[in-house]
């Protein structure tokens, strides 16, 4: 374990930066979220969610695949250049880091995504640890733990240190190029530091949730339950859950004139969009009810019957904090412990 | 900076198409044109087997999914059937020979031709353009005829004018040994002089053994009531094959468009046996 | 609040409404959800205190196909965005039974992060029975207070007034809130150098992730199907992000709603990304009354908008500013 003193956190950035871009929390306009480190941002390692997850690093909101060039009746077509230079991603929290590895059973399964793939494999990840969770939080439901979260490197802020251990060997070459600025360490106060968070984790209210009924195999009997009728009436069917959701995967393909050649690019979208399954003949989903199902369906018994269990929610509590009619997957999941007797 | 050579190995993404030109242009009916298409260097694009998909995008205009309705056998080019219904197929109707559009593919499953349906009597259902991606399965069956048992074609449409690829079911069907077709259209009309009625009330009509294996194609409500008719002719879920259709668009099961229980039609699919269709929820 | 639910049950009994539009409990002490209740049973999960921020109106341009009435609660705001509905033929009046509800401030769980107020237990409080002066907050990290004033949404300290536009009945007393003027803010901006003005709305609207939250709670956006969903233009809600693009969305949006938008803040209240949306709305409020005179939306159900109505007195264009 190495540690570094926090006031001397900026010079460690620099030091990164001066070979590698890092993306990690910045504040700009009153909000938190991923930036690149440049001078003049306000990094924040403060705030527990940034607002949108770290997977619009990997997986950006918008970009461009190709672009389509018309001449005559001719096509010509040029790919995006793949991610080529290493990067770091600083200060990602547990729930973000699982939110990567969902998007990973995604993107990295065959047919590969060379886009996604290609910033995965130049991506350096230090993530870490949640000093103070809140009351949004359920990871550990999702068997993440916010004490020592998964990464190349986790990071510890306790007190006026930020400790620093590398685990893989993506990680270890990072610990090398700082090895200037970090000194050795024990692990006593990071030690006391874990078993602090984990007794807050035990006293947050959505710690007990149950998952035992939500699995691959559920999917008739979920799937029927009157319970949805009731559940999505708040639902106003806009996309703040999907977009602020570590997990959502789902994209648009679009094209977009510039004037001089068509690009073709990938955004988010969202199935709770009453467009989202539109096609020429019809729509297949035209109830935000169905809508509504769909998202909830797909993240705890979908998901996990093609990716042997694993659910894609990871407990972050984005759409807990976010929602605008204060419906959200928590609610959904007791709704039915509730009505299960479980 | 450190130079990287990871992806050196990668060549393009399976998000990116190829360029095909549009070699022939059949109008079928009055809303259905066939177009063949060719790599830009001549020959096909790809080889795909009977029941896939491909990816068919007019720049700037959209992408779509279409079922490709020429056999494998058929060496030379991939021919598509398109009915006239949105912005891009609209497009599409406008396009002229020699003009180019983006493809991406071969997508989905096929039908198991070289597998269950081998060696089996073969029933073939199909309402309007439904039939494209079951020409692909007949010409192939076709082709590759002593390995298949009988086979009975039964075709549908509105009227005598949306029969889709009528001249190549008349001389080519009509005439293959130990191949049945029957044609009907909707209503009667001033000229025809064939059978008239639903597909679903003639398929009880014809009164056909129960030794086939079917595969089913058309819209919606048409594959709902000859499912029907054949469980109520003693066929079982377990012997009938269809398509279904959802909004696509990545073609490779991540989008998440076409999601339905478990499985994503784009990828899984399209082809489903129909005891399959039935272990869905109900949202296709 | 009890008295409420007593009504409430009363009216159900009796068959005057079918159903009652209100709020639902939430899991956390402060997040409860819009919610139809269709037994009195239900009722017992109903609540109704100081984060029950949520408009009901535009849940009723949806009540108003249900079968019978539905009871819905407005409080002295939402009566703005309800009149304004029935003036563009959104909901049926018929179809409502209104109970005014009083109304002593709505807060923000946002501002409650911004204090620094995490891990929460349970607060009190926020009861619209109780003064409103003071949050009493349990958290895993301690009892915290904070003034009930300085949690409150924005909307709040630029309160129109307690009265109810529209109701049956009313129910539950109100307290004045209003500290501020709601185009302070505004004339503020007004008075930027105009490379300011233009930095300071590319920040926020930078941070816009087109989720449409602002669009779909806004009783002003009721078209059945808005552009920014028609496949048929390049006009998609899922334009590629570029920061024009982000612009104009909002500004079309400002645009189609002037005159019809009653300030009533929900689409600032509920941005995941804290956009001061309701500034561009009272730009066109502030412009509207300077240049035809004062006007309100949602005053009564009735008056013609100064956009919708030609006089002779109206402003040429030369005239303004």
């Amino acid at each position: 374990m190495k540690k570094i003193a926090l006031k001397d956190l900026s010079a460690l950035l620099s030091l990164i930066a001066e070979t590698e871009q890092i993306y990690l929390p910045c504040e700009k306009g009153g909000q938190v979220n991923y930036a690149r480190y440049e001078d003049g941002v306000k990094v924040d390692l403060s705030t527990l969610k940034t607002v949108k997850s770290a997977k619009e690093v990997f997986f950006p909101q918008s970009e461009t695949l190709y672009t389509m060039y018309k001449e005559g009746k001719k096509i010509r077509i040029t790919q995006q250049e793949l991610q080529s230079e290493d990067f770091i991603l600083f200060g990602v929290r547990g729930c973000d880091v699982k939110g990567i590895e969902v998007l990973d059973k995604v993107f990295l399964s065959a047919p590969v995504d060379s886009f996604y793939s290609a910033r995965r494999d130049h991506g350096t990840i230090v993530s870490l640890a949640c000093g103070e969770p809140e009351e949004s939080c359920f990871c550990t439901v999702f068997e993440v733990d916010p004490t020592s979260p998964a990464g190349d490197v986790t990071a510890w802020i306790v007190g006026e240190t930020l400790y620093w251990k590398a685990n893989t060997e993506k990680g270890e070459a990072l610990t090398e190029k700082c090895a200037s600025l970090l000194s050795d360490s024990d692990c006593a106060e990071v030690e006391a530091e874990k078993s602090k968070i984990s007794s807050i984790l035990s006293q947050l209210p959505y710690t007990n949730l149950s998952l035992e009924s939500w699995h691959g195999e559920a999917t008739k009997e979920k799937f029927s339950s009157d319970l949805w009728k009731e559940l999505y009436k708040p639902c106003l069917g806009c996309g703040t859950c999907t977009f602020v959701c570590p997990t959502c995967q789902c994209y648009d393909l679009k094209d977009y004139d510039t004037g001089n050649g068509i690009q073709k690019y990938r955004c988010w979208d969202s199935c709770m969009y009453s467009d989202f399954t539109m096609m020429a003949h019809g729509n297949n989903r035209t109830s935000q009810m169905q809508r509504y199902r769909q998202r909830f369906m797909h993240k705890l018994v979908y998901f996990p019957a093609n990716n042997n269990g694993m659910y894609s929610c990871v407990g972050c509590g984005r759409c807990v904090d976010k929602c605008p009619a204060s419906t959200n997957i928590v609610k959904v999941i007791k709704a039915f412990s509730e009505k299960e007797g479980k | 900076m450190s130079e990287c050579t990871c992806h050196k190995n990668y060549t393009l993404d399976t998000l990116v198409p190829m360029v095909g030109v549009v070699t022939d242009i059949r109008q079928e009916t009055p809303d259905v044109k066939t177009f063949r298409v060719n790599a830009p260097e001549g020959g096909k694009l790809f080889e795909h087997k009977p029941g896939q998909c491909a990816m068919l995008c007019c720049p700037g205009v959209g992408e779509a999914m279409f079922s490709i309705t020429s056999s494998p056998t058929n060496k030379e080019y991939q021919e598509f059937s398109i009915k006239k219904c949105g912005v891009l197929t609209d497009y599409l109707h406008d396009l002229q020979v020699g003009d180019e559009i983006t493809v991406r593919g071969p997508y989905g499953n096929n039908f198991p031709v070289d597998t269950e349906l081998k060696g089996k009597n073969l029933l073939f259902v199909a309402g309007g353009i439904g039939l494209a991606p079951l020409r692909s399965v007949i010409n192939y069956v076709l082709d590759n005829r002593d390995d298949y048992g009988t086979v009975d074609i039964l075709y549908g449409s509105r009227s005598a004018d949306d029969l889709v690829q009528l001249k190549e079911i008349q001389e080519v069907w009509m005439k293959a040994k130990d191949t049945n077709v029957y044609l009907t259209i909707d209503r009667p009309q001033d000229g025809w002089d064939g059978h008239v009625g639903f597909v679903p009330a003639y398929l009880k009509e014809l009164e056909l053994t129960t030794d086939k294996t079917v595969l089913v194609c058309g819209p919606p409500i048409m594959i709902k009531f000859v499912l029907a008719a054949l469980t109520e002719m003693g066929f079982s879920k377990t012997q009938a094959y269809t398509t279904l259709e959802l909004r696509m668009k990545c073609g490779v099961g991540k989008c998440g468009r076409c999601n339905i229980g478990s499985k994503y039609v784009c990828k899984d699919g399209p082809v489903f046996r129909c005891d399959e269709v039935d272990e869905l929820p109900d949202e296709y | 609040m009890q008295e409420l639910i007593r009504r409430m049950k009363e009216l159900m009994a009796d068959g005057t409404v079918q159903r009652v539009l209100g709020w639902k409990k939430g899991d956390l002490s402060y997040n409860p959800e819009p919610y139809y209740f269709n037994t009195a049973e239900e009722l017992d999960e109903f609540v109704y205190d100081g984060f029950c921020g949520a408009n009901l109106s535009k849940y009723m341009v949806k009540g108003s196909n249900l079968e019978g009435k539905t009871l819905v609660l407005l409080k002295p705001c939402d009566t703005y965005s309800f009149n304004q509905l029935i003036k563009e033929h959104r909901v049926d009046r018929d179809k409502a039974y209104i109970i005014g509800v009083g109304c002593k401030g709505k807060l923000s769980p946002e501002k409650l992060k911004e204090k620094g107020i995490k891990g929460i237990k349970s607060i009190s409080g926020a009861e619209i029975d109780g003064d409103c002066t003071e949050l009493k907050i349990d958290t895993v990290y301690g009892e915290k207070t904070v003034a009930y004033k300085d949690v409150m949404l924005e909307r709040c300290h630029v309160c129109k007034g307690k009265e109810h536009r529209i109701y049956d009945e009313l129910m539950l007393e109100s307290a004045d809130t209003c500290d501020g003027d709601r185009f302070t803010d505004v004339e503020i901006i007004e008075n930027l150098p105009a490379d300011e003005k233009f930095a300071y709305f590319r920040q926020e609207l930078s941070k816009c992730i087109r989720c449409n939250a602002c669009r779909n709670v806004c009783p002003a956006c009721n078209c059945r199907k808005c552009v920014f969903d028609s496949t048929k233009f390049d006009s998609e809600q899922k334009a590629n992000v570029d920061s024009f693009e982000e612009s104009m969305f909002h500004i079309i949006r400002a645009f189609h709603v002037a005159g019809r938008c009653t300030d009533c803040g929900e689409c600032s209240r509920v941005c995941p990304q804290g956009i001061p949306l309701h500034l561009f709305n009272r730009k066109f409020i502030k412009d509207i009354n300077e240049y035809y005179g004062e006007f309100t939306a949602g005053e009564d159900a009735e008056t013609k908008g100064p956009l919708t109505d030609y006089t002779l007195e109206d402003l040429e264009p030369d005239e303004r500013r």
